[in-house]
C-alpha cells in the first residue's frame, strides 16, 4: 500500500550530460513506499539514463537525491544491495537450473549460504515450482520464466524494484497475470519502478511520469493526467505529450 | 495482378530439435495488401519469415512469393523481395548514404534510379547522410533499414517486428509510413507483438505456439467473438479482478487498462447481476457496459 508519508527515492535537479548533449535535463521527483511508478517516455527521451542514475551504474553531472534512503552520489554501493532490478531481455541465466539461479543471484546479493537455503524453499513453494527446481531456465514457459524473474530480482528483500520493459513482446495473458505480480509485491510494501511501451499498462501505476527530451513533462495519477490532457485514456494523454518531442 | 495471391504458405512445419516451432502454418497473402502476423515473442513469427525469405528451409509444405517457390527459385526471390529482420543487421560503420548505396549495388540498381521508392523516407534522414549507422538513434536506425530494404523497388516487403521496443507516438509514425509504402502498390507482410496494431492492417493472422489460431480481416476475427463481453470501470482494477473471476458464469476476467474486460457465457450473469455481485463484496460505484471485443479480447480467449 502506498505510504506517501515514506519515501523511497527522492531526486533533485538531476542532470547528465553526454560532451554537449543533455540526455537528462534537471529532472525532480519522489516515488513513496509501496508505490507503483510508471516512467514513461518516447526512445532516446532519456529514460534509461535516468534509471542507470538510479540504479547506481551511472554519476549524474549535477543534482542530488536519495534511493532507499541512501545518497546516490555518496553511497551507490549500499544503495545496489537494497534495490532489485528486472529487465525483459536479461533476468535469467537459461543454462543453469532454477535453484542454480536463485543461488546465484542470491549469492551475488551476499546473502548466507543458510538464507540461500531458506530462500530457495519458500520461494520455490510460493511460486508452486517445488518439483520444477532441476529444470533448466531455458526450458521453461515464459509465463514461468517472468515470475521466477521477478521473484529473483526481490530475493535479497529490495524495498524497491526497478522493472525495465519487463512485458516486452510477451503474450496477452502472461502480461496481464505479470502485473498481479507487480500489484501483490506493491501491497506488501515494495516500491515499484516501471517502464513499459504498453499503455494500458501506464493505467494500472498508482502516479506515471512522462518524459520528453530529457526533462519530465507530466507527473501524476492516471486520472489526473487524463483530465489534464483531456484524453480518455493513457494512450492519448502520452501521444499528447510526448507527441511534443523536438530531439531524436 | 489484381486480387491475386502474393504470398502462398502450404502446410508449413519447423522443428529445432524438441521444439515445434512451426505447426502446420495455412496462410494466403493478396497482391497489395499489409498482412499482419500478430503474436508474442516465440510464437513462430520469425521462423516463418526466415522460410519465407528463403533463409531457412521448412521441414514441411510448401510456400511460395509472386508464384516462386520459395527452394526452387530461392535466387529469383532474394532479387525481388525486401527483408527487414528484427534486429538491426545494416553495416555499422558505414556511413546512412553507403550503407544504401551498398545494398542499392547489391541489387544490381543505383539509388537515383528507385529513389521515388525512398524519398519519402528518406527525406527525414538525409541531413545525416554522412553519420555513420551505429551513431543513428532507433528511430532513424529503422529508417535507413526501411530505405534499405526498399531500395531495389522490391514486389512485397517483409518486417519483422519493426515495432517491438518503439514507443507508442513513433510506433504510429512507422504505421503511417507504411500505409504510404502500401500506396505504391508493395505487398507488405510485417509481424508484430503488439495486438493494437491489427486494426492498422487490411488482413491478419494470430499466432501462438506455432500455429495460426484465427486470420481474416480484423473485423471477421471480430464478428467471430462468441461471448458477451463487458467493461467494468473501478478505481481499483485488481479487487475486481480478484471478486469476479470466482463468479459462475465468467468466462474470463482481464485487465484493459482502466477497465475490465469481462467475458459472460450465455445463460451466466447478466450486468446488473455482476453489479450485485460487486457491492455484495463491499465493492460500490462501479460502472458496467456491454461492448465491441478488439483483437486482444480475442486473442486472450483462443490462446
Amino acid at each position: 500500500m502506498v505510504n506517501t508519508g515514506e519515501k523511497t527515492v527522492v531526486i533533485r535537479n538531476l542532470v547528465k550530460k553526454f560532451g554537449d548533449f543533455t540526455a537528462v535535463d534537471n529532472i525532480s521527483f519522489d516515488v513513496s513506499k509501496g508505490e507503483i511508478f510508471g516512467f514513461l517516455g518516447a526512445n532516446g527521451a532519456g529514460k534509461t539514463t535516468a534509471m542507470r542514475i538510479l540504479c547506481c551504474l551511472s554519476h549524474p553531472t549535477s543534482g542530488e537525491g536519495t534511493v532507499a534512503g541512501l545518497d546516490i552520489l555518496t553511497e551507490q554501493e549500499k544503495i545496489k544491495k537494497r534495490i532489485g532490478y528486472m529487465s525483459q531481455k536479461f533476468s535469467l541465466y537459461p543454462d543453469l537450473k532454477v535453484w542454480e539461479n536463485i543461488e546465484l543471484f542470491g549469492g551475488i546479493y551476499g546473502l548466507t549460504d543458510k538464507q540461500i537455503a531458506q530462500k530457495t524453499e519458500s520461494m520455490l513453494k510460493a511460486l508452486s515450482m517445488e518439483n520444477t527446481r532441476d529444470m533448466f531456465v531455458r526450458d521453461m514457459p515464459l509465463g514461468w520464466k517472468q515470475k521466477l524473474a521477478f521473484s529473483i530480482a526481490m530475493v535479497h528483500d529490495p524495498q524497491i524494484v526497478f522493472l525495465d520493459e519487463p512485458t516486452g513482446g510477451v503474450d496477452p495473458v502472461t502480461r496481464r497475470n505479470f502485473w498481479e505480480l507487480i500489484y501483490e509485491a506493491a501491497s506488501k510494501g515494495v516500491t515499484v519502478f516501471v517502464t513499459t511501451h504498453y499503455m494500458d499498462e501506464a493505467e494500472y501505476c498508482d502516479r506515471v511520469s512522462v518524459m520528453v527530451d530529457g526533462r519530465i513533462e507530466a507527473l501524476g495519477s492516471p486520472a489526473e493526467l487524463k483530465k489534464q490532457y483531456n484524453a480518455s485514456d493513457m494512450d492519448g494523454v502520452f501521444t499528447k505529450i510526448a507527441g511534443r518531442a523536438e530531439r531524436e | 495482378m489484381l486480387d491475386s495471391t502474393a504470398i502462398k504458405i502450404e502446410g508449413i512445419c519447423k522443428a529445432y530439435k524438441d521444439t515445434l516451432a512451426l505447426q502446420d502454418i495455412n496462410l494466403s497473402i493478396r497482391q497489395g495488401e499489409i498482412f499482419g502476423l500478430i503474436g508474442p515473442d516465440g510464437a513462430g513469427k520469425t521462423s516463418l519469415f526466415r522460410i519465407l525469405t528463403t533463409l531457412t528451409l521448412a521441414d514441411k509444405g510448401r510456400a511460395s512469393v509472386n508464384g516462386r517457390d520459395v527452394v526452387e527459385d530461392m535466387a529469383d526471390i532474394r532479387r525481388t523481395i525486401g527483408y527487414m529482420p528484427g534486429h538491426f543487421a545494416l553495416y555499422q560503420d558505414l556511413s546512412v548514404e553507403e550503407n544504401l548505396n551498398f545494398y542499392a549495388t547489391v541489387f544490381g540498381t543505383t539509388v537515383e534510379a528507385n529513389y521515388a521508392t525512398i524519398k519519402d523516407i528518406y527525406c527525414q534522414i538525409e541531413k545525416f547522410k554522412d553519420r555513420r549507422a551505429r551513431d543513428l538513434s532507433g528511430g532513424m536506425k529503422q529508417k535507413l533499414a526501411l530505405c534499405c530494404a526498399l531500395v531495389h523497388k522490391p514486389e512485397v516487403l517483409f518486417l519483422d517486428e519493426p515495432t517491438t521496443g518503439v514507443d507508442a507516438v513513433s510506433r504510429r509514425e512507422f504505421w503511417a509510413m507504411l500505409a504510404r509504402i502500401k500506396e505504391s502498390g508493395v505487398t507488405i507482410m510485417v509481424s508484430t507483438p503488439y495486438m493494437d496494431e491489427a486494426r492498422l492492417c487490411d488482413r491478419i493472422g494470430l499466432i501462438l505456439g506455432g500455429r495460426i489460431i484465427d486470420k481474416g480481416t480484423p473485423e471477421e476475427i471480430i464478428s467471430r467473438y462468441p461471448d458477451r463481453l463487458y467493461a467494468v470501470r473501478d478505481e481499483n482494477m485488481f479487487r475486481i479482478l480478484a471478486a469476479l473471476r470466482p463468479v459462475e458464469g465468467v468466462l474470463r476476467c482481464s485487465s484493459f487498462g482502466c477497465e475490465c474486460h469481462l467475458a459472460l457465457a450465455e445463460g451466466g450473469p447478466s450486468g446488473e447481476e455482476i453489479l450485485s455481485v460487486l457491492s455484495a463484496a463491499g465493492i460500490e460505484g462501479c460502472s458496467i457496459e456491454k461492448i465491441r471485443p478488439g483483437i486482444e479480447d480475442c486473442f486472450i480467449r483462443l490462446s
